[in-house]
């Protein structure tokens, strides 16, 4: 069984609650007292139905204000495949929330109310999957019933939306697919509402989309967390880099480097507690030994010697302002990235993003909380990277205020 | 070209590896809560394997509410010493009798809250910095949105609608002094995945868990094990059945269910059909609607 993590954003009327409800529901990942206990909350609130949303929305304030705040994950599985999905809010205010769950998925589902087309949260919704480097979206065209599922509106609202899709270039794949997630229309088997549509129902794609593709398999990558160092009679000699591999593949004997000192060796095992490997491949984490005794540390990067990474003390990114308190020019900030930690002052704003019409505004300077825009960055130290359009593990970080250790911005090397 | 696929259980393990040595890497005195529950022989497990060949960098931490099973303290201590960790016990009773909590009177009476100061007082003793949990965020409603890396406030208290975002690979355990974070590497496991973790890995339980005859009485709609701690009320009977018990915590609280699963094999076809969620026999979180997210504000685990 693999695994499939993908994001949905949508607002609050546009059914995102029902069609996870709906999900988890048919595959049976929501209980009898679960269930129980949303039935008695239903009917407290005077809902006319079982309200599936009530299935997701966790915490209080948000049962109060009927809204989502935050990003909340969910888990279902079938006999095919385990999902986590990161749900998300739609609100303009929480552009932040659905750049957080963006960074963790290989899918989005966008979400579009068959009676009103694509809108702006639509283009919203797909520049960040875009912008975050998710290479597929289903486009789940909701409320059919509401519309008589009618194909001609349909076939129009995926016209509108391959029309705007074309300027998203990260994208690799988009799936529309007509739904009700409210009576569950091609959620979980096909529609007997619309004989029009051939394709799959959208759990039918979820289970059988390729998403293998997605890591970095060609250029070696491994920063190091932990020098494991047992000191001990039966493991006297052990000196092994923990860590995960965030690209490539390592194997007993390749040449390597270490960034950024520039020690070269050769790897000696590929250990695990449960024994060595014959090779190691992201995501997973092990502890490599290396043939020569140099001096590593937490934040060091091991590389294949031929295929190095790019060091810079200057960076040009996209961010994401994260914190309500606004970024000040030339801000002060702690930059992480992979395992390493490091001062950095944001030097100059570019532009920022209007992320309704995807047009590029230049001359503000500084962020406000949700602002995406282009920065160039400079570090205290060197930055071992690649671009995120190569490697997300490689190509990302986060700003920290040092005054409220707050995590404030998330940010996409160029 | 070769195929580098992982199966969903290596995702998780390699994802809670992952968890556990950035905890150990940026915190100074980290703790890892153990309570010879499910979950946190899980996280142990890995937490051995993170740092193999060799031994836990941090200690295993016990908060024993004095209404434990014997058969909980009995593979919590072989536990640790096959593990070769240091064990710390954190006692609801020592809390108790200095007088730093009072114990809830009348019938239904528990424990359970008063962990929370007992928790919080072995922190500020041992100075923990960061307490690894084995919160998972299927378990219940308001831990969908818990982080790997929870921060708390001076005073212990979570508060959710101030958390911090996190991104791909990048956790942030910075603080103040006198906060403290708590860790959740099993966060992406659901109940399912435990047990077929479990499975794959040959780990054996403690023996509560799989099903064995007992003296029990129903109370409030939930089997409760006849115990020191739980004798019967006017009108209950004493039955034995043949039962199991789900998830481990009080003598006072833990339901159990009633089963014939005596094997790992079995317990999975069992969790399997499963029509009430785990926590769904614990009378804490019956208590309202959002007890869970109200203890854990306070500072719960």
């Amino acid at each position: 069984m693999d695994l499939l993590r993908f994001t949905t954003a949508g607002s609050v009327d546009d059914g995102k609650s029902t069609l996870i409800g709906r999900l988890l529901y048919d595959c049976k990942s929501i209980f009898e007292d679960q269930l129980e206990a949303v039935e008695a909350s239903s009917k407290r609130r005077g809902d006319e139905n079982v309200n599936l949303a009530l299935l997701t929305d966790g915490l209080k304030a948000e049962r109060e204000q009927g809204i989502t705040i935050d990003v909340a994950y969910r888990y279902f599985a079938t006999p095919k495949r385990k999902f986590i999905i990161a749900d998300t809010p739609g609100h303009i205010q929480y552009t932040r929330n659905m750049v957080t769950g963006a960074s963790t998925a290989n899918l989005a589902i966008i979400l579009i109310d068959a009676r009103k087309g694509v809108i702006e949260q639509t283009k919203r919704h797909s520049f960040i999957a875009n912008l975050l480097r998710i290479q597929h979206v289903v486009v789940c065209i909701n409320k059919m019933d509401l519309v008589d599922y009618s194909q001609e509106t349909y076939d129009q609202i995926v016209r509108d939306y391959q029309e705007f899709a074309s300027r998203l270039d990260n994208i690799v794949e988009i799936t529309p697919i007509p739904i009700s997630a409210l009576n569950g229309d091609n959620v979980v088997d096909p529609s007997k509402n619309m004989p029009w549509y051939q394709g799959p129902s959208l759990l039918y794609h979820l289970e059988h989309v390729y998403v293998g593709g997605e890591e970095n398999h060609v250029d070696a990558r491994f920063p190091v967390q932990w020098v494991i160092r047992p000191q001990s009679d039966e493991w006297h000699d052990f000196r092994g880099y923990a860590g995960r591999v965030a690209g490539g593949v390592f194997k007993p004997g390749d040449e390597v480097m270490v960034m950024p000192s520039g020690f070269q060796s050769k790897i000696r095992e590929i250990h695990t507690a449960d024994g060595p490997l014959e090779e190691a491949f992201a995501p997973q984490s092990v502890t490599l030994t290396l043939h020569d005794e140099i001096d590593i540390s937490r934040g060091d990067m091991i590389v294949k010697k031929n295929n190095p990474p790019e060091v810079a003390q200057d960076l040009e990114a996209m961010i994401c302002w994260f914190s309500n308190k606004p970024m000040q020019h030339r801000a002060k900030l702690i930059l992480r990235q992979t395992t390493r930690e490091m001062q950095a002052v944001v030097r100059e704003v570019r532009y920022h993003v209007d992320i309704n019409t995807l047009h590029k505004v230049e001359g503000i300077d500084g962020f406000a909380m949700n602002d995406i825009g282009r920065i160039t960055l400079r570090t205290a130290s060197p930055v071992i990277h690649d671009s995120y359009r190569r490697n997300r593990q490689t190509g990302s970080f986060i700003l920290v205020d040092p005054g409220t250790n707050e995590t404030v911005a998330a940010g996409m090397i160029v | 070209m070769p195929s580098y696929n992982l199966s969903h259980l290596d995702q998780l393990e390699a994802e809670a590896i992952f968890i556990l040595r950035e905890t150990a890497a940026q915190f100074q005195n980290p703790g890892l809560l153990f309570s010879a529950g499910k979950d946190s022989i899980v996280m142990a497990w890995i937490a051995r394997k993170a740092f193999h060949p060799a031994k836990l960098p941090f200690p295993l931490v016990h908060v024993d509410t004095g209404h434990n099973f014997p058969e909980t303290i009995q593979y919590r201590d072989e536990f640790a010493e096959k593990l070769g960790a240091r064990l710390v016990v954190g006692s609801v009773q020592e809390s108790i009798d200095k007088g730093r909590v009072v114990e809830e009177k009348g019938p239904d009476a528990s424990r359970n809250r008063l962990q929370t100061t007992t928790l919080l007082d072995t922190i500020e003793e041992q100075q923990f910095d960061a307490v690894l949990g084995g919160g998972r965020r299927d378990e219940e409603k308001a831990r969908a949105k818990e982080r790997f890396f929870s921060h708390r406030d001076d005073f212990g208290q979570w508060d959710p609608k101030n958390q911090r975002p996190e991104l791909w690979n990048l956790f942030n355990g910075r603080m103040h002094p006198g906060e403290h974070f708590r860790v959740f590497p099993l966060s992406n496991f659901t109940e399912m995945d435990i047990w077929m973790y479990m499975k794959r890995e040959g780990i054996v339980l403690p023996s509560l868990y799989y099903a064995h005859e007992r003296d029990t009485l129903v109370r409030n709609g939930t089997i409760l094990a006849v115990s020191e701690f739980v004798q019967p009320r006017e009108g209950e009977e004493v039955v034995n059945r043949r039962i199991r018990f789900r998830t481990m915590g009080d003598a006072t609280i833990t339901g159990a269910v009633e089963s014939d699963a005596d094997t790992m094999d079995k317990i999975i076809e069992e969790v399997a059909a499963a029509r009430q969620t785990e926590r769904g026999n614990r009378a804490d979180d019956k208590r309202s609607e959002t007890s869970m997210e109200d203890r854990k504000k306070e500072g719960y685990f």
